[in-house]
C-alpha cells in the first residue's frame, strides 16, 4: 500500500524520531508512506476566524499537492499537523465559496477539488493495517509494559476532525495492546500539556505537565506514549524539575517500531532526565530488537 | 540597398507613452526614450539583479516581472522599474555560524511569518521556487534551500512582494552560505593546491615571468597553444610542464 505521506517541519528538526520511526515501521508494515515532493508548513494552528482565507492557503496548498500525487489521502503523524490540515481540508469541503476564493488565489495551481482525505497515522493503522495484522507482525512483544495513552488536545478535538469519537477514545490504547504491552487508563488522557504556552507562560505547562505525569503514575503506568512532537517536548523537558514525577516519553511510532522489530530511533529520549531508552533496556526489550541502534 | 522602416511600437515608461523601435530589450528601449541609468542597470547580461522591473499587459490582471536586460519590449507594456527594494538585512559573524538551520531562524525570524501564498516565487524572474525554498529553510534542509535558490541573482523582487515581510534574497543567500562554507564537502583538490602554493611549488614559475620584459611576455602570449575548439575534455598540450597537475607531483 502507498499513501501520500506530509511529515511536517517539527519531523525534520527537532522531532525526527517521530518521523523515521514511523517510516520505518510502516515499511516493516507493507506500507509506504511516499513524501509529497514538495510541502510547506501545514499553517501550524488552524485559523479561527471565518474569512481568514489566507492562513487557509498553506493547508490547502498541501491538500493540492496530495492531489497531484494521485491518492485520496494524506497522511499525517504530527497532531499539529493532522489538525491543522484536516480542518482546513472540511472547511473547504463544506463551503464550496471559500474553496473557489482559494483557488482564483492559487491560480498558478490546479485547482483543489474538495476530495483528499486527510488522516493520522492511527487511522491508518486502524483502519488500513488493522490491529490483528499488527499483533501477527510483532516480533518483540512489549512484555510488562505498562503504558498510558496520551492522547494530547488535537487528535480528539474538534468532534468533526477527531480521529474517533471524542468520549470513546480507543485507538491508541488499542494500538498498545496489540504490540503486546498494557495500556493504564488515566485520567488526564485528553488534557491539555499547555502547548505554546511554553513561550510566553512557561509556568501553565510545568503545572499541566505535573497534573499529567502524576494522574498516570498514581494510574500504575511505567512511561507514556504521545503523538505530538509539542506534547513530547513539553512532558519531557517539563519532568527536569518534578523528581519523583519523572517518566520516560515515548512516540507511538518508537513503541511500533521496536515491537516490529525495525530501528525505534531513540535519539531524543537521551535528553530526557527519564531515559525511555535505559528504560527499556532495563525492561529487557532492546535486546530483542537488534535494530535498535 | 534601401534601409528599411523600423517598426515603431508603443510601450508606458511610469505610466508616460513613449514610441520605441520594436525589437529592443526593456533596457535598450527606455535609453531610447530618454532616460539614463545611473542606478538600475549593472552587467546587462543578466546575471547582477540590477535591473528588476515590474510590468502589466492591458486587458490582463496578471503582474509580470522581468530583468530590463534581458527581455524584448512589447506592445503597450506598461512598465516600472524596481532595481531596490528595501530589505531587512542582517549582518552576521560569519565564523560563528554552526551551521545549523537556527543560525537562519535567529537572524530572520521572520520568515516563519510566511503562509505559502507563493507570490514571492511568482514574481522571479529567474523561477526561483522561493517559496518552496523558505519551506525547505523552515523544515531544516538548508542544502535543499541552497540547491533551489541557486539561481537568485539578489533583485529583490520576491521581497517587494511579501505578505510576511520577509527578506527571502537575504535569506537564501545567507542558507547558500552555511551550505557552502559550513556543510558542502570540502573539495580535496582544492586543500592539495593550496598546501602547494604554501610550499612554494609555483615560485619558480612566478619569478620566472616576473624576471620576463613585456616583450618577452607578449611574444610567450601571443605564441602560446591554444585548446581547439573541438578539443574533448582530455586535450593536453604538448608542452604539459605548466599544468597544475604536475606541480602536485
Amino acid at each position: 500500500m502507498k499513501l501520500s505521506y506530509l511529515p511536517g517541519c517539527t519531523l525534520k528538526t527537532k522531532a525526527q524520531d517521530l518521523d523515521l520511526s514511523t517510516v520505518a515501521a510502516m515499511e516493516a508494515l507493507d506500507v509506504e508512506l511516499e513524501e509529497l515532493p514538495r510541502w510547506n508548513c501545514c499553517g501550524t494552528v488552524f485559523s479561527f476566524a471565518d474569512d481568514d482565507l489566507m492562513h487557509q492557503i498553506a493547508p490547502v496548498r498541501n491538500l493540492i499537492r496530495a492531489q497531484e500525487q494521485g491518492g485520496d489521502k494524506l497522511v499525517t503523524v504530527c497532531s499539529f499537523c493532522f489538525n491543522t490540515l484536516k480542518r482546513a481540508s472540511l472547511l473547504v469541503k463544506e463551503n464550496s465559496d471559500k474553496l473557489d476564493t482559494l483557488n482564483t488565489f492559487m491560480d498558478e495551481e490546479e485547482d483543489y477539488t474538495g476530495n483528499i482525505n486527510v488522516v493520522h497515522l492511527l487511522e491508518v493503522l486502524r483502519d488500513e493495517v488493522g490491529w490483528d495484522q499488527i499483533e501477527g507482525k510483532v516480533q518483540n512483544p512489549l512484555k510488562d509494559l505498562k503504558v498510558a495513552a496520551y492522547y494530547g488536545c488535537t487528535l480528539h478535538r474538534p468532534k468533526e476532525a477527531a480521529i474517533e469519537p471524542p468520549n470513546k477514545l480507543e485507538a491508541l490504547n488499542d494500538l498498545i495492546t496489540a504490540l503486546g504491552a498494557t495500556p493504564v487508563d488515566f485520567p488526564d488522557m485528553t488534557t491539555c500539556c499547555g502547548s505554546y504556552q511554553a513561550v510566553a507562560n512557561p509556568e501553565i505547562v510545568i503545572n499541566r505537565t505535573r497534573e499529567i505525569l502524576s494522574s498516570a503514575k498514581e494510574s500504575g503506568a511505567e512511561m507514556i506514549a504521545v503523538s505530538c512532537p509539542l506534547c513530547e517536548c513539553n512532558l519531557r523537558e517539563n519532568q527536569k524539575e518534578l523528581g519523583e514525577l519523572r517518566m520516560p516519553i515515548i512516540y507511538f511510532t518508537q513503541l511500533l517500531a521496536l515491537a516490529l522489530g525495525v530501528d525505534p530511533h531513540l535519539h531524543q529520549c537521551e535528553k530526557n532526565p527519564a531515559d525511555a531508552r535505559s528504560f527499556l533496556e532495563s525492561k529487557g526489550l532492546l535486546a530483542a530488537c537488534t535494530a535498535a541502534e | 540597398m534601401e534601409a528599411t522602416e523600423t517598426k515603431m511600437i508603443p510601450i508606458y515608461i511610469m505610466g508616460k507613452r513613449y514610441e520605441v523601435p520594436e525589437g529592443l530589450t526593456i533596457m535598450k528601449a527606455m535609453e531610447y526614450a530618454g532616460y539614463q541609468y545611473i542606478r538600475g542597470c549593472g552587467c546587462r547580461g543578466g546575471i547582477c539583479g540590477a535591473c528588476g522591473t515590474i510590468y502589466r499587459k492591458p486587458g490582463d490582471y496578471k503582474i509580470y516581472s522581468a530583468l530590463a536586460c534581458q527581455t524584448a519590449a512589447e506592445p503597450d507594456m506598461y512598465l516600472t522599474q524596481l532595481p531596490f527594494f528595501p530589505a531587512n538585512h542582517v549582518p552576521s559573524n560569519y565564523a560563528e555560524l554552526e551551521g545549523v538551520p537556527e543560525d537562519i531562524y535567529k537572524l530572520y525570524p521572520e520568515l516563519f511569518r510566511c503562509v505559502a501564498c507563493n507570490a514571492c516565487s511568482k514574481i522571479c524572474p529567474m523561477d526561483v521556487p522561493v517559496m518552496d525554498v523558505i519551506a525547505y529553510i523552515k523544515r531544516g534542509d538548508i542544502e535543499k534551500a541552497a540547491f533551489e535558490a541557486f539561481d537568485c541573482i539578489q533583485c529583490g523582487l520576491c521581497t517587494s512582494r511579501c505578505f510576511a515581510e520577509a527578506p527571502q534574497f537575504h535569506i537564501m543567500q545567507l542558507a547558500r552560505r552555511i551550505y557552502g562554507g559550513k556543510l558542502a564537502p570540502k573539495a580535496k583538490h582544492n586543500a592539495e593546491a593550496a598546501q602547494a602554493v604554501r610550499e612554494g611549488k609555483f615560485d619558480a614559475m612566478l619569478n620566472q615571468l616576473m624576471s620576463m620584459s613585456t616583450e618577452e611576455i607578449k611574444k610567450e602570449y601571443i605564441e602560446r597553444e591554444i585548446e581547439p575548439e573541438t578539443a574533448g575534455d582530455d586535450w593536453k598540450p604538448k608542452d604539459a610542464k605548466w599544468l597544475i597537475e604536475e606541480f602536485l607531483r
